[in-house]
């Protein structure tokens, strides 16, 4: 068994007087899909948001590969290798398919103010490498939108969003991806392709994990090898997704008591 | 795409330029104004604005030679005019202050509303060195006085967002305004006189030949715009452009995506200021003197409307817009106070039929063919 790469333990988060998330243990070993669910308002999103150092914890401990996500900002996190998607596509709409993939790409650009200005056929090689590369990465999920790497983004669908929104977060080969809820607002066609093409890149990125927020069961069921529960802030189970559905707390919370 | 559309894009405003410069009648300038306000939203309607843009922006070398071209045969027609000289060369030297808000404004999205003060530090900067100093290093020196008066603004604004760091710019803006105007060294509201700007002994308040003394500014005015248009354009055409796009656009997105949101703010900040301080030092040697009434808010104002005209981050539309809004309230001076008001309805309809500005910002190309 390998060790963990992301372990949370009594991770708290209030916000005033409500409480997101209540003391909680989690843990995601290197290159395993973790799914996340629960109803809406359970704390996942805000478990996210605690990684990646949006939001800061009020107890507990969260450690990235060793390192203790406590104190770290978005940027040092974003370095040690974490990556997300949102919940509501946050994509950057007037830029273009290139420049959303390479604000996702940051640590590996030279941002040197000398070398942008003035160094332009160094900065015009790096271009055209991380063309190529961008270039293939969005490739693998459409081939047509490949083809269009200079349009805003605004002009595409919400699946060809969503599949920038991936590939931004990819690009930079993380260790650990956040997916917040990627099937929201596409068809189930829409997003059994999405998985797909998300589990074609991964076997090429050797040991990525991914913690995958999904109200969608059937995505969960066929792409997560265990899954845990969240309702009110709490982990209220966790395990195989047939495990995690016999469960009668689980029941309880979605379905509702009687 | 042929460079065609370009060259003529711009070969037509320059006629209209020329008709306008030199249209003495108040009818003739009314008329003027009528035909743009009413050729512009249509020309944009038939697509011919887009297409122009887009053939300026395919052909960087032939739409630069044709500008300069334009420029130099409006300078041959109206070579002994004073006023026409001087008017070009402050649309110039605007043009270099408001490329410096479109690097704030329009990338970073750190909005400033006190980019008056900052002309005015340079206007001072020249106005107490001018006498000791060799002008090239006054130059240089308003610039970075601008850049760091602006770091002490940077503090309150990098803590606070949207209408509330806007409403720091407002306050300093004044606070620059009354600082020289009670400062009785800078001159008080009187003011203090600059003397002519001298290059490496190249006397510029001495005309050549038979041209008006103010060509020479326009010579310098546009030495200093190509360089602030051609660095604003590889700004934006790199990475760095790229990270301030991510900034404005959304601060949260960029912080996870390891933009350090309070880096890029400066630095667009500091740019900024540093090219309106160069402008302002040029500007006050050839006006001849700095006075704080030239430094008001309104002043500030008239700067960001140059931006919001020519379209948001767009650098060809800055040199466009500043034309349009320094010319034209000045040859409608027959309408006396009442200009102000047909110029502000004047710029609400340019907006009201582009929101986007007149050229509206491309999409970047790093490294166009």
């Amino acid at each position: 068994m390998s060790e963990a790469l992301l372990s949370c333990s009594g991770l708290s988060v209030r916000f005033g007087g409500l409480v997101a998330l209540d003391a909680l243990d989690l843990e995601v070993r290197s290159g395993a899909i973790l799914g996340l669910i629960g109803p809406n308002g359970s704390g996942k999103t805000t478990l996210f948001n605690v990684i990646t150092g949006v939001y800061r914890a009020a107890g507990g401990r969260a450690q990235f590969s060793g390192q203790d996500l406590a104190g770290m900002t978005p940027q040092r996190i974003y370095a040690a290798g974490v990556t997300r998607t949102f919940q509501r596509s946050r994509l950057a709409l007037p830029l273009s398919v290139f420049d959303n993939v390479m604000i996702g790409n940051h640590r590996r650009l030279h941002h040197g103010l000398w070398f942008n200005l003035f160094q332009r056929s160094e900065l015009r090689r790096e271009f055209e490498s991380n063309l190529a590369k961008a270039r293939a990465l969005v490739a693998t999920f459409s081939a047509r939108l490949a083809g269009r790497m200079f349009d805003a983004a605004g002009a595409f669908s919400m699946i060809d969003r969503r599949r920038i929104e991936i590939c931004r977060a990819l690009v930079s080969a993380p260790r650990l991806l956040l997916l917040d809820e990627p099937s929201a607002g596409m068809t189930h066609e829409e997003t059994r392709e999405l998985m797909d093409d998300l589990l074609a890149v991964r076997s090429r990125l050797a040991g990525l994990s991914i913690v995958i927020i999904e109200h969608e069961m059937n995505v969960i069921e066929r792409v997560c090898e265990r899954c845990a529960v969240l309702n009110y802030g709490r982990k209220i189970a966790e395990g195989s997704y047939a495990q995690v559905a016999a469960d009668r707390q689980v029941q309880i919370a979605y379905l509702g008591t009687e | 795409m042929s460079a065609l559309p370009g060259i003529a894009s711009i070969a037509a405003m320059a006629l209209y330029a020329a008709f306008f410069l030199h249209a003495e009648s108040q009818a003739q300038v009314l008329g003027l104004v009528a035909l743009g306000v009413i050729g512009v939203p249509v020309l944009a309607r038939v697509g011919w604005i887009a297409r122009a843009a887009a053939s300026l922006e395919a052909h960087p070398l032939a739409a630069r030679s044709a500008s300069v071209a334009a420029l130099a045969a409006i300078i041959a027609l109206f070579h002994d005019q004073h006023f026409v000289m001087l008017m070009l060369a402050s649309v110039l030297l605007y043009s270099v202050a408001c490329l410096g808000l479109t690097v704030q404004f329009g990338y970073a999205g750190v909005v400033n509303f006190a980019g008056a003060a900052f002309l005015g530090v340079g206007g001072y900067t020249s106005a107490v060195l001018g006498p000791h100093v060799p002008h090239a290093l006054v130059l240089l020196i308003g610039g970075l006085l601008a850049a760091l008066v602006g770091s002490i603004l940077i503090l309150p604004i990098l803590r606070t967002r949207g209408h509330y760091a806007a409403l720091i710019t407002v306050a300093f803006g004044i606070l620059f305004r009354t600082f020289v105007e009670v400062n009785d060294a800078l001159g008080g509201p009187q003011g203090l006189q600059v003397k002519g700007m001298n290059l490496f002994g190249w006397e510029l308040n001495s005309p050549l030949r038979n041209l008006s003394f103010y060509a020479n500014y326009v010579f310098v005015g546009l030495a200093l715009a190509a360089a602030a248009f051609v660095l604003v354009r590889r700004l934006e055409r790199s990475w760095v452009g790229l990270s301030l796009d991510a900034v404005r656009l959304d601060e949260t997105a960029a912080a996870v995506f390891g933009i350090d949101v309070a880096r890029w703010k400066i630095l667009a900040f500091t740019c900024g200021n540093f090219f309106a301080g160069i402008a302002g030092a040029a500007y006050a040697m050839m006006t001849g003197f700095v006075a704080p009434n030239s430094f008001t808010f309104g002043d500030s104002l008239i700067l960001v409307s140059i931006v919001l005209l020519g379209g948001l981050g767009s650098a060809w539309g800055v040199p466009l817009a500043a034309g349009i809004v320094l010319i034209v309230p000045e040859k409608l001076q027959a309408l006396q106070e009442y200009r102000f008001l047909l110029y502000a309805m004047l710029v609400i309809v340019i907006l009201l039929a582009r929101p986007q500005g007149l050229i509206a910002r491309p999409a970047r190309q790093y490294f166009p063919k």
